[in-house]
């Protein structure tokens, strides 16, 4: 048994080992969003996975928010809302995040597998 | 230059051709029977035939590696019909990752590291090379990279298993690089 596996490969091993878990945790883990929740004057109107890009429109009483999904992010790509505070929010990857366009009634909040906050803004 | 039947060119194969070709067909069957057993996840696969490569590995050298599992490769190809394929070219960048890699391996101390190291350092290559060639050419987007834990667990699991397994054969069956073979 001792022949089978040397000293040095159990230390490749282990290396490996350590490599999967950082992977493991780095992809996986980390508040990662998975999805993302539209809403739609107080109405939840998609819930959709950050894996697949799309573009979607939310009707809102001032016009339509195009939301748009891509490479695991989202954004509020358009918004008839005056001041624009949602559209300049950008890209949103982290889970809790949220662009909220007041004046529209829409909004994205991004989900994942734990929530550890109930909001974030930067 | 006029060629007739008294002037033909006679290849002589040497020893090492016989072996590097032995090897490789074997290889050639365990890619077979490895492309048969389903898999979870499209491109994790035991990788048997890599077996194959550590033992030519240890007891021919790297370039009788090279030899077996570029061959292996070609070889597989042609009798799974998937020559040329994406699938194809993905076990092409694995295995050119992999030997660049047996390749490094072959500098650490055979004191220390023995085949189930090599075959560790190469299943990580192997998959490296090809989620390169994916994120790159197949899959030109961020989201390949969720599915890379679960390459990395594959590799971990198969180049461990496959190491161990070349260790067996080497020792049940020791041959030194130097040994004339007892066929021609």
């Amino acid at each position: 048994m001792s022949r089978l596996i040397l000293p040095g490969d159990w230390l490749v091993l282990l290396g490996g080992v350590l490599l999967t878990g950082w992977l493991g945790w780095h992809l996986w883990g980390q508040g990662q969003a998975r999805s993302v929740t539209i809403r739609a004057g107080g109405q939840r109107v998609a819930s959709l996975s950050l894996l697949h890009n799309r573009i979607v429109q939310v009707p809102g009483p001032l016009g339509v928010t195009v939301v748009e999904i891509a490479g695991g992010k989202a954004r509020i790509k358009q918004d008839p809302s005056p001041r624009q505070y949602c559209v300049h929010q950008g890209w949103l990857s982290r889970s809790g995040q949220i662009a909220i366009c007041l004046p529209n009634a829409t909004s994205i909040e991004l989900t994942g597998p734990n929530q550890p906050y109930d909001s974030l803004n930067f | 230059m006029t060629a007739s039947t008294s002037d033909t060119l006679l290849l002589q194969p040497r020893a090492d051709d016989h072996r590097i070709a032995r090897l490789a067909a074997l290889a050639i069957v365990l890619a077979v029977v490895d492309a048969g057993i389903p898999s979870p996840l499209p491109g994790i696969k035991p990788g048997l035939a890599n077996i194959v490569t550590l033992l030519a590995l240890e007891t021919l050298g790297w370039r009788a590696a090279v030899w077996v599992s570029l061959l292996r490769i070609l070889g597989a190809g042609l009798l799974l019909g998937s020559l040329l394929t994406p699938g194809f070219f993905l076990g092409l960048a694995g295995g050119v990752a992999s030997l660049v890699g047996l390749g490094l391996t072959q500098a650490w101390p055979r004191r220390w590291f023995g085949p189930v190291s090599a075959s560790l350092v190469a299943a990580f290559c192997h998959i490296g090379g090809q989620l390169l060639l994916a994120r790159a050419w197949l899959i030109p987007s961020d989201n390949i990279l969720y599915f890379v834990p679960a390459f990395a667990l594959a590799a971990l699991v198969t180049g461990l298993v496959n190491g161990a397994i070349a260790s067996k054969l080497l020792e049940a069956f020791p041959c030194a690089p130097s040994t004339p073979s007892p066929s021609p």
